[in-house]
């Protein structure tokens, strides 16, 4: 692992390829960071977000907010079931979505969706109506119409990122550990990683002058600092059903593939995997998800593209527009004089 | 939660994040193409000795191009750190290329409007003066010679992006830019030169003008669904003026701009008007574009059933 300062060794990496790497086309889903330059990089790590074991407690945003030092974006009432923060922003990094569903009742009948066990300690008597756990006696009685949906959005590190790619400044590179994140004391605030991102990720932050990093754009960092120190991502610390799980792609993958096949075979069929797909638009993301229902239910687009694949097209049409209007200034000289 | 029939969404909060960008920025996109077309027009008037288009359009382009330069720098997050531009140059950004080619044609048309500036001076200039009249030709062409990509990039510019009505439009948004241009400064040139000079601005008027017309229309057919977002809102208001104000300056300019000189300077500032209206309904169009769920969730979950039903193989993420 690189024992280079953050801002030294970003700004050399950032310097050095720019990103090209990722110039017109898809690079190895394994080893962007290889790809950006970086010589003997650790192995690329992310999140798998297991939606279907989160409970909408907010740790995540809780932690995410108080590591990084992020404000908030106001206090208010949204009127969207439980979510009173909206969406991702600049100042917020993990975004918890509440869907409250009618459907048909018992379609995951009883089904342990495999929270963690509290290890080796037996139960103590707390004065709490029950001990037991909803949903552990298989009985489906009184279950109603209805499910909730939960899920923490981040930053998906795409391995073709989009926002990366159309970064003027280079304030935006690819870290050792094939993440991708803003360097504060480069980006000028320009804001074309905005409109580029196809999740809708990336945003200025907004704010009172004199604001952290205000002006600037600001996004997840997937925790850098606490890589470079071996530690894992505060989102990931923080969630208590390991909703959010952080390590190794090549590790966290597996790990996905087991989860819906266990699910599947427990009679959930609807779980399907978000954004581990090295074919998909973006090339496989950093941070993956596991749905209960289709991506555009929790607010994410259900087939994201980065649009820098198109980028050799777009520059020829534009060749060709300045070709035609250099011709046509000349044409019009060409005439007869008057 | 399903409140539309025909997609869903999540409370109907946008997934894209339109950008940031104030009304600077289609402004820059009206002025650095009337600054293009007017250097190629001053560089055409310099070779084919007409002094007073020669003298509108070197002027036109230094004033448009630096009234371009405070609406970018004013639009950024940070204003202060705008050199920051000039750190690398990455061809897969447009933005990034589109600095280096503002800096290619800045100081040449800096130098060829600061020549016609100090001609105008009531006072002489003595050596600086002499060496700007020296300079001045050389400075316009060379400006000229990267205008066409001044007034193209921009196209590249929004159509990278996640933004519905920008990215498609891609095929068609360079080529409409450059007509746009040659709208506005041949409107420009006309508005300016006196009859006999200004032929070749009205040529370049009358046909930019019919170019960014019959473009529009293609584009509007090959958008898909965010074409919508053209004819609604302010957009549609713009796009509207826009198409009126280009047909009625190109009316005017062939038929009565050779004529008549007051024919010529309205049929010119309408053209110009319309221009205008083009960027800035182009820009209104794609910011609705990413604040509506529908133009991001219903062409991309048709793309994805289409290629289910393709009997491609399903990926894991597809697989109900």
């Amino acid at each position: 692992m690189s024992t280079q300062a953050f801002g030294s060794s970003g700004i050399d990496q950032a310097f050095g390829s720019s990103g090209l790497d990722q110039a017109f086309g898809s690079s190895d889903p394994n080893g962007p960071a290889r790809d950006a330059g970086w010589e003997d990089s650790p192995p690329r790590v992310g999140f798998f977000t297991d939606t279907s074991i989160c409970i909408g407690c907010k740790a995540c945003e809780v932690a995410c907010k108080e590591w990084n030092g992020n404000p908030d974006d106001g206090f208010d009432l949204l009127g969207s079931s439980f979510d009173n923060t909206g969406q991702l922003s600049g100042s917020t990094w993990r975004h918890v979505a509440f869907i409250e569903q009618r459907r048909p009742a018992g379609t995951a009948a009883g089904v342990f969706l495999g929270m963690p066990e509290s290890p080796a300690r037996p139960p103590v008597e707390l004065g709490m109506p029950s001990l037991s756990r909803p949903g552990d006696s298989g009985d489906t009685d009184g279950r109603t119409e209805f499910r909730w949906l939960m899920s923490s959005d981040v930053c998906k590190h795409c391995t073709n990122a989009a926002c990366l790619d159309v970064c003027p400044t280079g304030a935006l590179f690819r870290t050792e550990f094939g993440t991708v994140v803003v360097q504060d004391d480069i980006c000028n605030g320009c804001g074309y990683c905005v409109p580029a991102c196809p999740y809708g990720v990336i945003d200025r932050r907004i704010g009172e002058q004199g604001t952290k990093n205000v002006g600037l754009a600001q996004k997840c960092t997937l925790c850098y600092d606490r890589l470079k120190v071996g530690q894992t991502p505060a989102c990931a610390q923080a969630c208590p059903t390991q909703s959010i799980q952080f390590g190794t792609l090549d590790e966290l993958r597996e790990r996905a593939v087991d989860r819906v096949q266990t699910l599947h075979d427990a009679g959930v069929s609807e779980a399907r995997l978000y954004g581990e797909d090295p074919a998909g638009g973006t090339g496989g993301s950093g941070a993956f998800f596991l749905l209960l229902d289709e991506p555009e239910v929790y607010g994410l687009p259900p087939d994201p593209v980065a649009t820098t694949a198109d980028l050799p097209r777009m520059w020829k049409h534009a060749g060709l527009a300045a070709a035609g209007f250099l011709a046509a200034a000349v044409t019009a000289f060409a005439g007869r004089r008057r | 939660m399903v409140p539309d029939a025909t997609f869903t969404s999540y409370y109907g909060r946008p997934v894209v994040k339109p950008s940031p960008w104030e009304l600077d920025i289609p402004a820059y996109l009206f002025l650095g193409g009337l600054a293009a077309g007017s250097s190629l027009l001053g560089a055409g008037a310099d070779l084919s000795d007409r002094p007073v288009l020669r003298r509108a359009g070197r002027l036109g382009a230094l004033a448009a191009i630096s009234l371009s330069l405070v609406a970018l720098v004013r639009d950024l997050g940070r204003p202060s750190r705008f050199l920051n531009m000039m750190r690398v140059l990455k061809p897969t950004s447009p933005m990034s290329v589109g600095t280096w080619i503002l800096t290619a044609y800045g100081p040449g048309a800096a130098v060829a409007g600061a020549a016609e500036a100090a001609r105008l001076l009531p006072i002489n200039l003595g050596l600086i003066g002499r060496l700007l009249d020296v300079a001045a030709r050389p400075a316009g062409l060379a400006a000229a010679g990267v205008a066409p990509a001044v007034a193209s990039y921009t196209g590249v510019l929004l159509s990278d992006t996640a933004t519905p009505a920008w990215h498609d439009a891609h095929r068609e948004l360079p080529f409409l830019f450059v007509s746009s241009a040659a709208a506005a400064s041949g409107g420009f040139g006309m508005l300016t030169a006196p009859l006999d000079e200004a032929g070749p601005a009205r040529r370049m008027a009358v046909g930019g003008a019919l170019a960014e017309l019959a473009i529009e229309q293609r584009m509007e057919h090959s958008m898909g669904l965010s074409a919508e977002t053209l004819h609604t809102g302010t957009a549609g208001t713009l796009m509207k003026a826009s198409k009126a104000l280009t047909l009625g300056g190109a009316l005017g300019a062939a038929f009565l701009g050779g004529r008549s000189r007051t024919a010529a300077a309205i049929s010119g500032a309408a053209l110009m008007a319309g221009s205008a209206c083009t960027r800035f309904g182009v820009f209104e169009a794609g910011q609705h574009s990413a604040k509506d769920p529908k133009y991001t969730v219903v062409p991309q979950r048709e793309r994805l059933n289409r290629r289910r039903a393709g009997g491609n193989q399903p990926t894991t993420e597809e697989a109900r």
